[in-house]
Formats: structure tokens, C-alpha cells, sequence
């Protein structure tokens, strides 16, 4: 994939295009609930030409920027300009749209395409960003992330994670499947599948490997797997059960929990299953552990003051009981992970009998509750700290849902068939 | 309405995970439990396949035939309804010095699964340590905990949960 910047403005033919359909062979459902008062009024004209591909681009940055609760499409029906010159400000401007993409898609030789677009300005009647991107037609998908992130970027000033992807955990009958798939649901495939249950996918920071606790050999077993390869190898098979791996933010070790040297406690042990030393030291359950982003501390569950409740501790060289408590509202608060700027975590708080998403700032200790659903588990941040994927529960069925980081807009991302637990959002590209 | 899983003894197989394919899994449910009506001998394995005190483990009408130990909500006390059953393992152990086992902690579903993983270890090693203070040995025991993730009943409510606030007791090559 190889990207130009593309300021320059070219004359073009007008093509009338049709508004796209939505690619029909969604694996995931979205249904978007909520949303914030002042989202981002965008209308996204169908690129010129984009009706012969066999997939569709404006549809799928329509609905990655949607997703995000930021912004409202709003109907390009019955105008269609795909080159600036094309552009009739006050037709955008009487549709109450701030911001208008347009663009066209010309077909290269091997089946590549390079995809021009540009983001209009309406109110200033300016380009505010370009972009023409070539790709072969198999990633058309990935250049539709790729324009959507710029297009975030450039209007709410912060990352875009529209192409990132995400893991998570499918089971079918009696069969488990690890996958991973598109932030958006999409292009998911199996790692690894089983008959044995699998838990608590972790991404290594350069998204190339993922830990996780299988079940295949009668008790709980930390692997590591490379995506690329499909490689893997045990990391944690000791005596006893051996679970919640999560990477260091350097990618050369994971924190895990093993139960040998008695009661289940925070171990920390390199990527090849070298050097194990014990972190914690308690009489209690210290457990999910996840590392600070400068990695020098991590946060965890434990029960040692008698509930579970999430504890920070510095990572020292020595195994320590020293930590400090930081949930105190509830009796139940667990799952805990950092946002990417270390100043917040997520974690899972049971409120009365509902198990939610809450958030809570480390520096002010203020948590804030931002599900309403009955049974919500394993949250992880998004790499830009604006939305939180989790598990939940619909009808006796497990699905992803993602909420956002203030709790406005909540969507579902649910599959046809099996119960799908244990997400994890994984890092950005390289490139970003 | 979901329906009961049926209960199946596992052995547990020493060997080492093979790369990325599917593990044999060694289902015995319909030979568990088939008492051969050899009960009391106590033969030992000598290089002919099963042990002979398999036949003991496996007779119906001794107490070393049931596995399981059930706990109250909340709880990794082995509750005095089940001591005798885990006495009678503990001693079995510590009479037959080349038999293993493996405690496999569940629990209910409700709550995050690696903190149900290390509730569930809690009720394992709670049998592992009542079976070493009566005499078995800490090499004869490995206690695991398998959590949520294998219920033997499924669905909700208190008649579900009871069911997989467990402790099941394997011994290895049986």
C-alpha cells in the first residue's frame, strides 16, 4: 500500500452515483445507541467509479466515523461532486454539513486501484486534507480504515483506530476459536481452535504475537503465538494453573498469574518462558495483572483487604506485598486496564447485581459507570483512550460492545451464531 | 433452556502440547464409574497397563468412587459433608505412594473469568491441603483450576451455580 499526498485539484468527469449499500456479508452487526449532543455534521459522497468495485469504500468510513458517536452523516442524495471544482458550498451548507469527502477511484494495471479523496471544508469553502491512496482490491477494506482515520485525525485532532484490529474469543457448540478481525468486525479469522476452552487473549505491543490461556491439556496453560506464523509456544506451564498473561510495554516480558508457589500470585517471566520472578507477595488472590504504559508499575485484582478490588504496585526487583489500593466504591471491582496515556484505567465494577464498564482516574480517583447492562466483562481500551470494546451479554448470548470513554454512544457488534467473550483491542499499526 | 452437560472424566495426559492442532481428548464417561467388582484388591501397576487399584477408585459402593466436593456461595471451605470423602482420598494417597492426582476448582459463572480462575484454584488447594495434613504427599498432588470455563450444569439461578462450585478429584492414569 503506498501513499501520496494529493493537494492538487484536477478537473474531472461528473458521475452520477447511487448511494452504496452496505456490504452485505456483515459478520457483525452494529446497532449504535445514544450518542453525543454535538457530533460532527459529514456528508460523504459516493466516490466516482466506486460502483465497480466489489467493495464499496464511502460506506465502510461512513461507518467507522459513525461508530465513534462523534459524527452525523448527513444525505449526499441527489448531489454528487467528486472534484473541488464540483463542490456547491451553500447545497452542503443549507444540508447543515460542516465537513464534506469526496473523491473517485482510478483502476491501475494489476488489479490495483488508487483511491483519491479529499475533505472539504464547507464553511471556509477549502480542502482541509487529501489523500490518494493505492492499493491492490483485496484491501479496498483497509484503505476505507485508512481514509476514515485520516478524516478523524483531521476533524477531533486525535488518533484514529479504524485500523486496528481487535481479538477476542468465539465459541460454537463445544468449539472455541480464538480470532482475530478488523476493529470494525470484519475480515475475522481463527488463530487457533479448540475443543478446550481458551481465555484472556493479550496483543504484544507490536501487534504481531498474542498470549493467552488455553485449557487444552486439563488445566490452564499461558501460551504465546505468532499471527503471522501461527507459531507458538508454551510461556508459562508450570505446576498449578498458569493465566492472565499481559506484555510489558518494551514486549520482552509478561506479567502472569501461576498458583505453584501457593494462592494465585503475580509472576513476571521473559517472552521465551525465561527467567521467572515473582512480583507479588500476598495471602490473598492477586490477579490481572496489566502493565502501566511506562511500564515501571502494574495494576491488578486482589482480595486482599477482603473483596476484590484493583491495587498498583511498582515493578521492582524483588517480589513485594506493598500496593496500593485504588477502588474503594463497591466490593467488586476487577478486570483493570490502562488507558495508552497511563492517566485512567477501565475495569469491570458490580453494581448491585449488574456487572459494568466503569472507568476511573487515577489522578482524582473519580469512577464513573458507563454501561447499564447486566453482565459485562474483560474491557480494553482502544490505542486513542475514546472507546472501550467489552463482552456483554444479550440474551443468554455473549457479544462485543464498545462504549465510549465519556459513556455516550454505546454500539454492539454482535455475529449471527455463537457466544463471543474475551475481547481485546490490539495496538496501532507501525506506521502510526 | 439449556441443557445439563453430561459429566465427563478426563485423564490427564502428561504429554506436552503439540504445536497447533486439536489434542486428543480422552473421554472415559462410560467407563467411569463401572465398578468390575474387584473392590479392596490392591494390586499394584506392575508395567501391565492400568494400575490394579483403579478397580478400587472405580468401585460404586466405596466412597473413593465419588470425586466430587461441592461449596457453599461464596466459599472454599470443604464444608464437613464432603471430609470424610476427601479424608478417605488423602488416605488412599498416602497408601499408595505411586498414585497422582489432579484437583480440578470450578466455579459459577458470575464475575470476571481470571478471578473465577483464582477462586476456583482457592477450592482446589483447599482439598490439595486437608489431603497433605492427612498424610498425602505434596509430589501426588497438583491442584488447577478451571474456573468458569467447564461448567457441568449450565444456566442460571442457584440450582446451576451449586453445581459448579466444585472441586473434582482425577487420578492421573485411570
Amino acid at each position: 500500500m503506498s501513499i501520496h499526498w494529493y493537494p492538487y485539484i484536477r478537473s474531472a468527469l461528473i458521475v452520477f452515483l447511487g448511494l452504496m449499500s452496505v456490504c452485505a456479508h456483515a459478520q457483525l452487526n452494529i446497532e449504535i445507541f445514544g450518542g453525543g449532543a454535538s457530533r460532527i455534521p459529514i456528508a460523504i459522497v459516493p466516490f466516482a467509479e466506486e460502483n465497480k468495485l466489489q467493495q464499496s469504500i464511502t460506506p465502510v468510513i461512513g461507518a467507522d466515523l459513525q461508530r465513534t458517536g462523534l459524527f452525523k452523516l448527513v444525505d449526499p442524495a441527489g448531489l454528487s461532486p467528486h472534484a473541488p471544482v464540483e463542490v456547491v458550498y451553500s447545497d452542503w451548507m443549507n444540508r447543515g454539513a460542516n465537513a464534506l469527502v469526496i473523491g473517485r477511484i482510478v483502476s491501475l494495471p494489476g488489479n490495483q486501484v488508487e483511491i483519491q479523496f479529499r475533505l472539504m471544508d464547507v464553511a471556509k469553502k477549502s480542502q482541509l486534507t487529501g489523500l490518494a491512496i493505492t492499493v491492490p482490491v483485496t484491501q479496498l477494506r483497509a484503505a476505507a480504515h485508512r481514509i476514515a482515520d485520516v478524516i478523524y485525525e483531521a476533524l477531533t485532532g486525535d488518533v484514529g483506530v479504524f485500523s486496528t484490529r481487535i481479538a477476542y474469543v468465539i465459541k460454537r457448540g463445544n468449539k472455541y476459536a480464538l480470532q482475530v478481525a478488523d476493529a470494525d468486525g470484519y475480515n475475522a479469522q481463527s488463530i487457533i481452535e479448540y475443543t478446550e476452552p481458551i481465555i484472556s487473549p493479550a496483543w504484544s505491543p507490536d501487534g504481531n504475537q498474542l498470549a493467552y490461556v488455553s485449557f487444552e491439556n486439563k488445566k490452564p496453560i499461558v501460551y504465546v503465538q505468532t499471527l503471522s506464523t501461527r507459531e507458538r509456544r508454551a510461556v508459562a506451564s508450570f505446576k498449578g494453573s498458569n493465566s492472565a498473561p499481559a506484555w510489558s510495554p518494551d514486549g520482552k516480558k509478561l506479567a502472569v498469574v501461576l498458583t505453584g508457589q501457593g494462592g494465585s500470585q503475580i509472576f513476571l517471566i521473559n517472552a521465551d518462558g525465561s527467567g521467572l520472578q515473582r512480583l507479588s507477595k500476598s495471602s490473598g488472590i492477586d490477579t490481572e495483572p496489566n502493565f502501566s504504559p511506562d511500564g515501571r508499575s502494574i495494576i491488578f485484582t486482589s482480595d486482599r483487604g477482603g473483596s476484590p478490588q484493583i491495587y498498583r504496585m511498582p515493578i521492582t526487583s524483588s517480589e513485594s506485598s506493598n500496593a496500593e489500593r485504588l477502588t474503594f466504591e463497591g466490593s467488586y471491582n476487577v478486570s483493570p486496564d490502562f488507558s495508552q496515556d497511563g492517566k485512567s484505567f477501565t475495569f469491570i465494577h458490580r453494581n448491585n447485581s449488574q456487572f459494568n464498564v466503569a472507568v476511573q482516574e487515577i489522578g482524582s480517583r473519580q469512577m464513573q459507570i458507563l454501561t447499564n447492562s447486566k453482565f459485562d466483562e474483560s474491557p480494553s481500551f482502544a490505542p486513542n483512550g475514546k472507546m472501550i470494546l467489552y463482552a456483554t451479554e444479550v440474551n443468554g448470548h455473549g457479544i462485543l460492545s464498545a462504549v465510549s470513554r465519556d459513556g455516550q454512544t454505546r454500539q454492539h457488534l454482535s455475529v449471527q451464531t455463537g457466544d463471543i467473550r474475551e475481547p481485546a483491542w490490539g495496538p496501532l499499526p507501525k506506521w502510526k | 433452556m439449556r441443557k445439563l452437560l453430561g459429566v465427563s472424566l478426563i485423564v490427564l495426559l502428561s504429554a506436552c502440547a503439540s504445536q497447533t492442532t486439536q489434542p486428543e481428548v480422552e473421554d472415559l464417561a462410560g467407563g467411569a464409574g463401572t465398578g468390575s467388582g474387584l473392590g479392596g484388591s490392591d494390586l499394584m501397576g506392575s508395567g501391565s497397563g492400568r494400575p490394579g487399584y483403579f478397580s478400587q477408585l472405580q468401585d460404586p459402593n466405596s466412597i473413593l468412587s465419588q470425586r466430587s466436593v461441592f461449596y457453599d456461595y461464596d466459599s472454599y471451605t470443604v464444608t464437613s459433608e464432603y471430609r470424610e470423602l476427601v479424608l478417605s482420598h488423602a488416605k488412599f494417597l498416602r497408601d499408595h505412594a505411586d498414585a497422582s492426582v489432579i484437583l480440578q476448582g470450578n466455579t459459577d459463572d458470575r464475575g470476571s473469568r481470571e478471578y473465577n480462575l483464582a477462586l476456583g484454584q482457592r477450592r482446589a488447594d483447599s482439598v490439595r491441603n486437608m489431603m497433605t495434613l492427612s498424610g498425602a504427599r505434596d509430589g501426588q498432588i497438583e491442584s488447577v483450576s478451571l474456573g468458569e470455563e467447564k461448567p457441568r450444569a449450565l444456566g442460571q439461578g442457584e440450582s446451576t451455580w451449586s453445581q459448579n462450585r466444585r472441586t473434582d478429584i482425577i487420578y492421573r492414569g485411570e
